[in-house]
C-alpha cells in the first residue's frame, strides 16, 4: 500500500520510518518491560528496602536499619559457618569441574569412536532434575545399605585393609564432599560440552606445527591447548563460581543442610530465614550479601583474567 | 560391579591426558587406554541411574539386605504402582508440562518482541533501557524471590499457576540472546519486506523470526529444561498437589516416605523418565541448545 514512498528523498533509508518506529518500539517493548519492572527491578529495589525491616508478614514491618547486616557480619555464628561452607564448595567444585570437563574434552576430541554415545553418557546428568539426584544419592551414600559403602567394605575385606566407609551425611567432615561428588556427576557434563566446542575451534595447524618443533604431548597441551581455551576457561570458571554461590538444591535434598550445618549454603539460609523462620528482612539482607559477593568475585576474576586469558588476535591487553 | 565404581572420577588417569585436537587417529594403543578410562567413567555416571532402577524395583527385604545388588530378584513392579497410588504423580506430570509449555512460550514471545526492537528498531532511550537491562542480568533471583514472594501473597496468587507462569514468563537473558542473534541477520532482508510495505510486526513475525530457527530452537530446549527441572521458586509458592511441579512432588514425597527406598527411587525414575527419554532421542538439540544457550549466544 504504501508504494508511494518513491526514493526521492537523501535520507538514508531506515531514517524515514524513525517517527513511527517510535511508538512501535514501545509497544514490542510493553510486554517484556512490563514484567522486568513488576518482577526484576521494583523487586531488587524493594529488596533493599526489606533488608532495613524486620518483617514477619504477620505483624507490621519494624524499621531496623542496618540492623540486619551488621548481626550476620558481627555475630551470627550460623552464618559464619555458611559462609565457611560455600568457600569450601566453590574451591573445590569449580577447580575439579574444569579440571573433568577439559580432560574428558581433550579425550573426545582425539578423533575416537563413539563420541556421540560418550557424550550422551556424561551429558545425562545435566538434564535430570536434581531433586531426583539428589534423592539417589542420598541414597547411594547412605552407610549400611548403600551400593558405595558395599563396594568400600569389600574392598577392604578383599585387601585386609583397615579401611570402612565413612558415615557420609551424618558425619559433617564428609557430607561437603558428598555434595560436591554430588554437584560434580551433575554439572561435568556441561563443562565438557562447552570445552569440547572450544575445543573443535582451535586450528589443527598450531598443533602440526608443534610437533614439527618436537613438543611432546604435554608439551602441545600445556602451550597450545590450555593458551587457546582459556578464554572458554574463565567463561566457565565465572559461571560455575556463581553457581556455587547459588548451590541449594542439593543440599536441600540431600542433607538438609546438615550435619550441624556442615552443608547449609547462603541460599540455603535465604530459604530459612524467609520462609522457615519468617524473617523476610533478614533473608533480603542475606541475599543482598551473596549479591555483593558475587559481584565482588566476578569482578577480581575479571582482573585477574588479563595475567593468564589468552585472546586470538591481541584483542585484550 | 562393585569393585569397579568405587571411584567415579576414573576419568581422572593420566591415560586420559592426551593432549592435542588431532583430527585423525594416531595413538591405537593410546585410543585403547582412554576408551578404557572414558567406559569407566560413564560407568561412574550411568551408576546413579542403574541404582536408582534397580532400587525401584526391589522389595523393602532387598534393599535393606547387605551385600547390596543392582539386581533386583523377584522384580517389584508393583512399587510403581504403589509410588503413583501414594502420590498424584500423573497430576505432577500434568502441573509441569502446563508450567513449561506456558513458561517456554510466553517468555520466547515476550523476549522476541523485545529484542527486536532493541535489535531493529530505532527509538529514544534504546542503548540506555538496553544496559538496565544488562546491569540485572547480574543479580541473582534470590534477590528478587522474597519481593516476589510477597507480591505473589499481596496478589493472592499463592499456591497458584499464575505465581509458577507469571513472574518467568519474562527473560532479561533471553532478550540479550535473541537480540545477539537478530543482529546477525542482514538488515537488507527487513528493509526489502518494509519496501514492500510490511509492517514492523510482520518484518518481526514472517522475516526475523523464521530466520531465527536454531537460536529459537536452542532457547525452547533451554527454556523448558529449566521450566521443567526449576526447584526452589515452585518449592517456595506452591502449597498443594493441585499446582506442584514434578521436583517439587518427588520433595513432598520423599518429606513422607522417608525411608521408602523403594517407592522414592520409583518416584524418581518417574520424575526423570520424560526428560531422559526425549534427551536419548534429541541428544544433539539438547546439547546445542544448552551449550549455546549456557555461552550466552557466542
Amino acid at each position: 500500500m504504501t508504494a508511494s514512498t518513491s526514493s526521492h528523498s537523501p535520507l538514508p533509508r531506515w531514517r524515514r520510518y524513525q517517527p513511527d518506529q517510535q511508538w512501535e518500539a514501545y509497544l514490542f517493548l510493553l510486554p517484556s518491560f512490563a514484567g522486568f519492572l513488576i518482577f526484576v527491578a521494583i523487586p531488587v529495589v524493594a529488596s533493599l528496602a526489606l533488608s532495613l525491616f524486620e518483617w514477619s508478614l504477620l505483624s507490621p514491618p519494624e524499621f531496623v536499619g542496618f540492623k540486619n547486616y551488621t548481626q550476620l557480619l558481627s555475630s551470627d555464628l550460623v552464618f559464619r559457618k555458611v559462609l565457611v561452607n560455600t568457600f569450601y564448595f566453590i574451591v573445590t567444585i569449580v577447580p575439579l569441574q574444569l579440571a573433568f570437563g577439559l580432560l574428558l574434552a581433550v579425550a573426545l576430541n582425539q578423533g575416537m569412536r563413539g563420541l556421540e554415545i560418550y557424550r550422551l553418557i556424561y551429558f545425562m546428568p545435566v538434564v535430570t532434575t536434581i531433586v531426583a539426584a539428589a534423592l539417589v544419592f542420598q541414597w547411594f551414600f547412605n552407610r549400611d545399605f548403600g551400593i558405595l559403602a558395599a563396594a568400600v567394605w569389600e574392598l577392604g575385606s578383599k585387601t585386609g585393609l583397615p579401611i570402612r566407609p565413612p558415615d557420609w551425611l551424618n558425619d559433617p567432615d564428609w557430607a561437603k564432599p558428598a555434595v560436591v561428588i554430588l554437584t560434580l556427576w551433575k554439572n561435568t557434563g556441561f563443562t565438557m560440552v562447552i570445552y569440547l566446542a572450544a575445543l573443535q575451534g582451535v586450528p589443527t595447524e598450531l598443533y602440526d606445527a608443534a610437533k614439527v618443533d618436537g613438543a611432546s604431548a604435554w608439551q602441545r597441551f600445556r602451550s597450545v591447548t590450555f593458551p587457546m581455551v582459556s578464554p572458554t576457561t574463565f567463561f566457565l570458571m565465572v559461571i560455575q563460581m556463581i553457581g556455587a554461590f547459588q548451590l541449594f538444591s542439593e543440599a536441600f535434598v540431600m542433607t538438609q543442610g546438615g550435619p550441624a550445618n556442615a552443608t547449609l549454603t547462603i541460599v540455603y539460609y535465604i530459604y530459612q530465614m524467609a520462609f522457615e523462620f519468617q524473617r523476610m528482612g533478614r533473608g533480603a539482607a542475606v541475599a543482598w550479601v551473596l549479591f555483593i559477593f558475587i559481584f565482588i568475585f566476578t569482578l577480581v576474576q575479571t582482573r585477574l583474567q588479563r595475567r593468564w586469558v589468552h585472546y586470538e588476535a591481541g584483542g585484550e591487553s | 560391579m562393585t569393585t569397579t565404581t568405587t571411584t567415579p572420577p576414573t576419568t581422572s588417569t593420566p591415560a586420559s591426558i592426551r593432549p592435542g585436537a588431532a583430527p585423525r587417529p594416531t595413538l591405537k594403543a593410546g585410543h585403547l587406554v582412554l576408551h578404557v578410562a572414558l567406559i569407566l567413567g560413564s560407568v561412574a555416571m550411568l551408576l546413579p541411574f542403574g541404582w536408582m532402577l534397580a532400587t525401584s524395583l526391589k522389595s523393602p527385604p532387598q534393599i535393606f539386605t547387605y551385600p547390596p545388588s543392582l539386581v533386583p530378584s523377584p522384580v517389584v513392579w508393583r512399587n510403581y504402582l504403589d509410588t503413583v497410588q501414594a502420590m498424584p504423580f500423573g497430576r505432577f506430570y500434568l502441573n509441569s508440562l502446563f508450567v513449561a509449555v506456558s513458561v517456554t512460550s510466553l517468555q520466547i514471545l515476550t523476549s522476541s518482541l523485545a529484542a527486536f526492537a532493541f535489535a531493529r528498531l530505532r527509538f529514544r532511550g534504546r542503548e540506555a533501557l538496553f544496559l538496565v537491562y544488562l546491569a540485572t542480568l547480574m543479580i541473582p533471583f534470590h534477590v528478587t524471590m522474597i519481593p516476589n514472594f510477597i507480591l505473589i501473597r499481596f496478589l493472592r496468587w499463592f499456591d497458584t499457576f499464575y505465581a509458577l507462569i507469571v513472574p518467568t514468563a519474562f527473560s532479561v537473558f533471553a532478550v540479550f540472546l535473541l537480540r545477539q542473534y537478530f543482529r546477525g541477520i542482514p538488515a537488507e532482508l527487513d528493509e526489502a519486506a518494509r519496501m514492500d510495505g510490511a509492517s514492523s510486526f510482520r518484518i518481526w513475525a514472517q522475516v526475523i523470526m523464521p530466520l531465527s530457527g536454531p537460536v529459537l530452537a536452542a532457547l525452547t530446549i533451554f527454556v523448558f529444561l529449566g521450566s521443567w527441572n526449576d526447584f526452589l521458586w515452585p518449592l517456595v509458592v506452591s502449597n498443594s498437589h493441585a499446582t506442584r511441579t514434578i521436583p517439587v512432588g518427588l520433595a513432598t514425597f520423599r518429606g513422607q516416605y522417608n525411608t521408602d527406598w523403594h517407592l522414592l527411587m520409583a518416584g524418581s525414575v518417574i520424575a526423570l523418565l520424560p526428560v531422559l527419554l526425549v534427551y536419548v532421542f534429541a541428544q544433539k538439540r539438547f546439547v546445542e541448545g544448552i551449550t549455546l544457550s549456557g555461552m550466552g549466544g557466542r
